[in-house]
């Protein structure tokens, strides 16, 4: 925070405050992982929070550690997130065909 | 224009590679429904890679510090390799049999096995997350692999999501790791974490690294998928599950933890003697009240890996013998029971429910006795080589102080002896229930091979012993 913005009276936007957003998406990615009761659609898209997140966490410490290597770590998580939607995706589909539902409350063929 | 790195030292994974994209243009060409040609290459290209891997180029580092090769490596990589092939052979019998041979099946296995071996070789955070993603991304498929199955699908379903989350955790803690250590390089993390004062930040990212580690080698309290994935996926796929992966994870899990995150071993470790002590005990515990052979196995794996953690809980080159050992003879014995598993079929029907093992003893005495042995040695009666597994590991432990570890161990192991022991009992002293098919010569060959290498591997373990010290040498000289 330098002095100008400390004068004026702005809120500066640091380190702890990506980190603290980045903690909140993560935590209702997991949320949203364990607590929806309703379908797969919403657990891929918690998924997809949480490496967000990851991501936001990745960024904001590679600008403060003037590192490159964080961004590179992103570029790669975007990646592998993709990969992962896809396959996800494909097995949602073939779980749909043999159950005729994508309801989490009917992922119960076996106990556990 | 900066210098071509070493490709060298990662010949074995780039041959491999190229192998898969090879035999997949293949297996399109051929457009065939049986996998045997492909499944055939494809373990020629394992040997080939295992070989390459035994006359490697010493200890090397390559690709900016993102790739290692050491004793430590070779020994965890030939071991994934013989896991991954021997249940190949398992994997094709049983697609032939359930007409659903393709050739993009044992291939899924090769790109699963490529990315265990990559993450045993990373030397970086970032090389760690992609190689355990390949792994993990394969092994999704190969669950969900018999598409038409609706427990095979769910089997799919669960890992898929359980499976991402445990990334997700993973790499949350990457983050954290990689800010308060301010880079990804283990070598850079070791002397960072030394230096620096233990702030609170990097302690809570490896938190968040070891539990997406233990979610992969279903460690309790993160085992939750382990059981319905095993019962659900194809039985010869849920063998390659609880063999390669599982050597492949906690090779991975002892590199991270006494490389870079060494200087934190006081931290780490009291999670990690949780982590085990509940495994082990839990293990034993659920197993019991068990009536499907697969959910029973999965259980099994959950106590044996929870055995193996107490290796990693002395942190030290005993406790990593051990741990080696231990995961050398789970290999062998696993693939053994698999294969006996898979020879339970009626009138090309596969069976798996405890009960239909009644009187093997009378309809099969060769399986039974071969099913006998492997029991024996995964409930650590001497003389068979599971005991000197878990000998080594509850003597690093005793050694290192950590009496109570090894009194658990042992009391968990007599829980666990008791529903190995029912198996036997109900094979030897029940009713014959109707005779199963006669097993195929693939599987014939696996059991009797592996209950016969428990009896030697007990008589003889040194070079066995021998080659798992060098490599727990070489991976604490770094």
């Amino acid at each position: 925070m330098n002095d100008a913005d400390a004068a004026s009276g702005f809120l500066t936007i640091g380190l702890s405050h990506y980190l603290t957003v980045s903690a909140i998406l993560f935590t209702l990615g997991i949320f949203g992982i364990f607590l929806n009761r309703k379908n797969l659609i919403v657990i891929m898209m918690s998924i997809e929070l949480m490496l967000l997140a990851v991501n936001i966490n990745f960024v904001a410490f590679s600008s403060f550690l003037h590192d490159l290597v964080g961004q590179v770590f992103t570029m790669l998580v975007l990646t592998v997130a993709a990969a992962e939607a896809a396959i996800g995706l494909a097995i949602v589909v073939v779980f749909y065909r043999t159950r005729r539902s994508i309801e989490v409350e009917d992922i119960n063929q076996m106990k556990g | 224009m900066t210098a071509l790195p070493a490709f060298g030292p990662a010949l074995p994974e780039i041959f491999m590679a190229i192998s898969a994209l090879v035999l997949l243009l293949v297996g399109v060409f051929r457009n065939d429904e049986d996998s045997t040609l492909i499944t055939c290459l494809t373990v020629a290209v394992m040997v080939a890679a295992g070989v390459m891997v035994y006359r490697g180029t010493g200890n090397a580092v390559t690709f900016n510090h993102l790739f290692v090769v050491n004793g430590f490596t070779v020994f965890a990589k030939i071991l994934t390799l013989m896991g991954a092939a021997i249940t190949l052979f398992l994997i094709n019998d049983w697609a032939r049999g359930a007409k659903v041979g393709r050739f993009e099946l044992p291939l899924i296995v090769l790109f699963a096995t490529i990315g265990m071996m990559l993450m045993i070789s990373a030397n970086d955070l970032i090389a760690l997350y992609v190689g355990l993603e390949l792994q993990s991304l394969s092994l999704y498929v190969l669950a969900a692999y018999q598409r038409d199955n609706i427990r095979a699908t769910e089997a799919g379903v669960k890992y898929f999501v359980l499976g991402a989350l445990a990334s997700g955790l993973l790499l949350y803690g990457s983050s954290l790791v990689y800010g308060y250590g301010g880079t990804t390089s283990f070598e850079g993390l070791a002397t960072a974490i030394k230096s620096g004062p233990n702030t609170i930040g990097a302690m809570i990212g490896v938190i968040f690294v070891i539990a997406g580690l233990a979610f992969k080698v279903s460690a309790v309290p993160f085992h939750m998928w382990t059981p319905d994935v095993y019962e659900g996926a194809p039985t010869p796929i849920t063998a390659f599950f609880s063999v390669a992966p599982k050597i492949a994870g906690l090779c991975l899990f002892l590199r991270v933890l006494v490389g870079p995150f060494a200087p934190m071993i006081e931290q780490w470790q009291q999670v990690i003697i949780l982590i085990s002590i509940l495994s082990m005990i839990w293990g034993s515990i659920a197993a019991i009240a068990q009536t499907n052979v697969k959910r029973l196995m999965a259980y099994s794996s959950i106590g044996h890996v929870g055995y193996a953690l107490i290796g990693l809980v002395v942190g030290n080159e005993e406790g990593a013998r051990g741990l080696l050992f231990y995961m050398l003879i789970y290999m062998f014995m696993n693939a053994g029971t698999f294969a006996v598993i898979l020879s339970m079929r009626r009138k090309g029907r596969y069976v798996e429910e405890i009960s239909d093992l009644a009187g093997l003893s009378k309809t099969n005495p060769g399986m039974a006795l071969a099913l006998a042995a492997l029991m024996f040695s995964m409930a650590g009666i001497p003389p068979l080589a599971g005991f000197l597994g878990k000998f080594y590991i509850f003597m690093a432990a005793v050694n290192a102080g950590f009496v109570y570890l090894a009194v658990a161990g042992l009391l968990a192991s007599v829980v666990g002896a008791y529903y190995y022991l029912r198996l036997i009992k109900l094979m030897y002293f029940d009713e014959p229930a109707e005779a199963f098919d006669p097993p195929g010569l693939t599987a014939g060959i696996i059991m009797a091979g592996s209950s016969v290498l428990m009896l030697v591997l007990f008589v003889i373990p040194a070079p066995l012993v021998n080659g798992a010290e060098a490599a727990a040498r070489a991976l604490f000289l770094g």
